[in-house]
């Protein structure tokens, strides 16, 4: 995957997903630093960064750190990368926002990874038009030779303008993969001194007016390197029509109507306006093609050019040929495309925890006492869907804290349990400041941590608490309790997830307690950063009464047998590949008729030898 | 764009979907053609569907298959080559290991349509489908040969018969990719998978 630097007998052409190419484009353009806080789907990127010799990489405890070192790194002389996924770019907007003023000392390239289609996020907003409002110019490749090259020309431009640039990719982008032209590898530019200019790095108000004009006169220059920039590509042909499009659009765009005038867009801000306008004049009709917001429709638009966009093509979810082909259809461009299969819904098969996960005995024990749960963002947010149902919100990182604050301050119900439940990178990540209001508010409600020691949701990294980062030096190890006590929190217990009767009694304790209290569920991830062992257990046809108790747990292990008992209930069977031997399902099994295999066939072996 | 060959593979998150379309892009590229191929990671991982779409020829721009235009459909889950078998064109083919995974759930209250396990999904596919379909009984061949995870090998060796690229192509990619010890039997895994769909045409 990774080359060393230096050498000539790299293969001409090789596959890379557009994540691999970022980390490339940015290791051939000289940059050393790099720091995010993971996000699908943009984790890749400085996973795959940090492998490169010459460099130095980290994760951040969340995005508005990572992006404030890199702002620190980079004001020392240092070439920075900075990833985040599309949310991320909401918590890191406050130093962003400023640093667009100051402008860079060496190149700053910001990636963000959008979600159309919310694969795995939250919501799906747009970043091109964060970009706009923070008035960095903004790039969108449209495969992964482009996420290659842009990345590269970012840095290029953010030193030539004295910007931050934002590179925008999509999941389309980010994780599939196309052909790529490696280039030959610059050396690392790290700066090693912080040169003082408190006209231009301290933000007071006389200050910052004059970087605000900088920043608006900087605007005009880009506009006109945007109208003038061959990565947003004019190609007249047809004169009855002409697409406006952009990112993994184009794509579509140019397999469905390879005859149309085109202008593909690879800076969406500032939008090429001079270069639409061209478009217009040639074409009888101007259509414009791009996933979610109508950014560039508008800025066509306001500039005067008479466009049509969203009143064909959706303005949710991802784009694909099919829609595409569907809003060309509407526009009168297209013959109809095939309709959406209406074939009878095959079984369901929605994500699940893992076998063995350690999240799923805190579960079980929170849907026992009926609590109100305040969720958060991780792998656990998956309990809100049956069997365990016990998650009732989900907002942003560390909203679950603040919600439950909230809840707690207003409702007036003693008996009431008030739960929030976060996992240990999200406590570290935004967690922290809702605990001291909670403490601060003296509000009644307990706080689950489920620490299982990683940042699973993303692929298993490293966080505060790991006492490791990417590069793999040791730092300290932050232990949670010592920050929950810091926080002036007086009730705090930790129980360990597979002792369900325990952690039971130890959460009803916690939500007696008046004021805020804090549990920490403690357990290694299933999966990071080893997947945990088989140790098969099995439930014995008799005594099984078919109670179905360990089908509530929501194993994946678990499924139904189409055995059946004398009384007809059906008796649940054991996946033995699948099976990590948690014990949770033996431990709420009411027939004792869920045994070891293993120490089975050792007592069955001691029997025969007596 | 008729000259673009289009290969969907689908199965369940660990089963080595996103692997086995790694060798197939991989061999593709080999092959000399353009070459994309798009999945979607994440909450997938936590045995949720996995689908992996992979396109070659001489030119490709969309990374995603169109509705109905799949070439070849390579399932490694049954149910879920049902799920997609309407995916496959008119002449395209269906091929799916019959290794069935069942998806886990709580007792359920009353029986809803969809939520149980499509017992004959490879005959279920073969109404919708708009293809030949041929099931391969990779997960016992697989056994046969000694090592369970060559079942990824088995279905691509399957493939192979729909695509018109060389053997020494897929042979030597094969070598590449795999770990060294394994070759001969991944070799040997390829062949087998290959001969089920010509013996069943045969």
């Amino acid at each position: 995957m990774s080359v060393p630097n230096g050498q000539k007998e790299k293969p001409n052409k090789i596959l890379q997903f557009g994540n691999e190419a970022i980390a490339h484009g940015a290791r051939e353009a000289g940059c050393y630093f790099g720091v995010a806080y993971p996000g699908t789907p943009s984790t890749e990127i400085l996973q795959i960064f940090h492998t490169f010799p010459s460099v130095m990489a980290k994760w951040s405890p969340n995005e508005k750190v990572a992006v404030e070192v890199g702002i620190g790194a980079n004001l020392t002389g240092s070439r920075v990368l900075c990833t985040m996924k599309h949310v991320g770019l909401n918590v890191a907007m406050d130093p962003l926002m400023t640093f667009t003023y100051t402008g860079v000392v060496a190149g700053f390239v910001l990636v963000v990874a959008d979600d159309p289609g919310m694969h795995s996020s939250q919501n799906e907003q747009d970043s091109r038009m964060l970009a706009k409002f923070m008035k960095v110019p903004v790039l969108d490749p449209a495969n992964s030779q482009e996420a290659h090259d842009f990345t590269k020309m970012a840095f290029e431009f953010s030193e030539k303008y004295n910007t931050p640039v934002m590179m925008r990719e999509t999941t389309r982008i980010a994780h599939a993969r196309g052909i790529v032209q490696l280039g030959e590898w610059a050396e690392p530019v790290r700066g090693d001194n912080m040169k003082r200019d408190i006209q231009r790095f301290v933000m007071m108000p006389n200050f910052a007016r004059a970087r605000h004009t900088f920043a608006e006169e900087r605007t005009l220059k880009l506009l006109d390197f945007s109208n003038n920039w061959e990565g947003n590509e004019l190609n007249l042909q047809s004169k009855k029509i002409g697409i406006i499009t952009a990112g993994v659009a184009s794509n579509y765009v140019r397999e469905l109507l390879p005859d149309a005038s085109y202008l593909k867009v690879g800076m969406p801000w500032p939008f090429p306006v001079e270069k639409a306008r061209k478009l217009a004049e040639h074409c009888e009709r101007v259509l414009v093609v791009e996933e979610l917001e109508p950014f560039m429709e508008e800025e066509a638009l306001i500039a005067g050019i008479k466009v049509q966009g969203k009143e064909f093509f959706p303005r949710e979810g991802e784009l694909d040929l099919d829609t595409v082909g569907e809003g060309l259809h509407k526009a009168g461009l297209l013959d109809a495309v095939p309709p959406p299969n209406a074939n009878e819904p095959v079984l369901a098969r929605p994500p699940v925890l893992c076998a063995g996960c350690p999240h799923r005995g805190i579960y079980m024990a929170l849907k026992k006492i009926n609590a109100d749960v305040y969720g958060d963002i991780g792998c656990y947010t998956l309990a809100a869907l049956p069997p365990l149902e016990s998650v009732h919100t989900c907002f942003c990182m560390g909203a679950s804290i603040g919600n439950a604050v909230g809840a707690a301050l207003n409702e007036n119900n003693p008996k009431h349990h008030r739960v929030a439940i976060i996992g240990d990178s999200t406590f570290f990540h935004s967690g922290l400041t809702g605990l001291l209001d909670a403490v601060a508010s003296n509000a009644n409600m307990t706080v689950v941590i489920v620490d299982n020691s990683i940042t699973a949701m993303t692929g298993g990294q490293q966080h505060p608490g790991s006492g490791k980062d990417l590069m793999g030096e040791i730092g300290p190890k932050i232990p949670i309790e010592d920050v929950v006590t810091g926080l002036g929190v007086k009730h705090l217990i930790v129980t360990d997830t597979y002792e369900y009767d325990k952690t039971l009694e130890l959460l009803k304790e916690a939500v007696k307690h008046e004021g805020p209290s804090v549990l920490i569920a403690r357990r290694p991830c299933a999966l990071f950063p080893k997947k945990i062992g088989i140790d098969p257990y099995v439930i014995l046809d008799d005594p099984c009464s078919g109670c179905g108790n360990c089908l509530r747990i929501g194993c994946p292990a678990i499924s139904i047998s189409g055995r059946k008992t004398d009384r007809g209930m059906h008796i649940p069977e054991i996946t033995a590949d699948a099976c990590t031997g948690c014990t949770l399902c033996q431990q709420v099994c009411k027939d004792d008729a869920i045994f070891s295999i293993a120490e089975m066939k050792k007592s069955s072996g001691e029997e025969v030898e007596a | 764009m008729s000259d673009v060959v289009n290969v969907l593979i689908v199965g369940v998150g660990g089963q080595g979907v996103v692997l086995a379309s790694n060798i197939l892009c991989e061999v593709a590229l080999r092959a000399g053609y353009d070459v994309k191929k798009s999945e979607v990671h994440g909450m997938s991982q936590r045995g949720g569907v996995v689908t992996s779409h992979v396109r070659f020829g001489e030119k490709v721009y969309s990374p995603l298959i169109s509705r109905g235009q799949s070439d070849i459909l390579l399932g490694f889950e049954a149910a879920e080559a049902l799920r997609f078998a309407h995916e496959v064109k008119e002449g395209g083919l269906l091929l799916s290991s019959t290794q069935k995974i069942r998806p886990p759930r709580g007792p359920q209250k009353k029986k809803a349509k969809g939520l149980q396990y499509p017992e004959n999904a490879l005959d279920d596919a073969k109404k919708v489908c708009h293809g030949r379909v041929v099931p391969i009984e990779a997960e016992e061949i697989a056994n046969e040969l000694g090592n369970s995870r060559l079942t990824n090998t088995i279905l691509l060796g399957a493939v192979s018969t729909g695509l018109d690229i060389s053997d020494d192509i897929w042979t030597e990619t094969i070598k590449a990719m795999v770990p060294p010890k394994t070759i001969e039997l991944n070799l040997a895994a390829f062949a087998r998978g290959k001969a089920v769909v010509e013996g069943a045409e045969a």
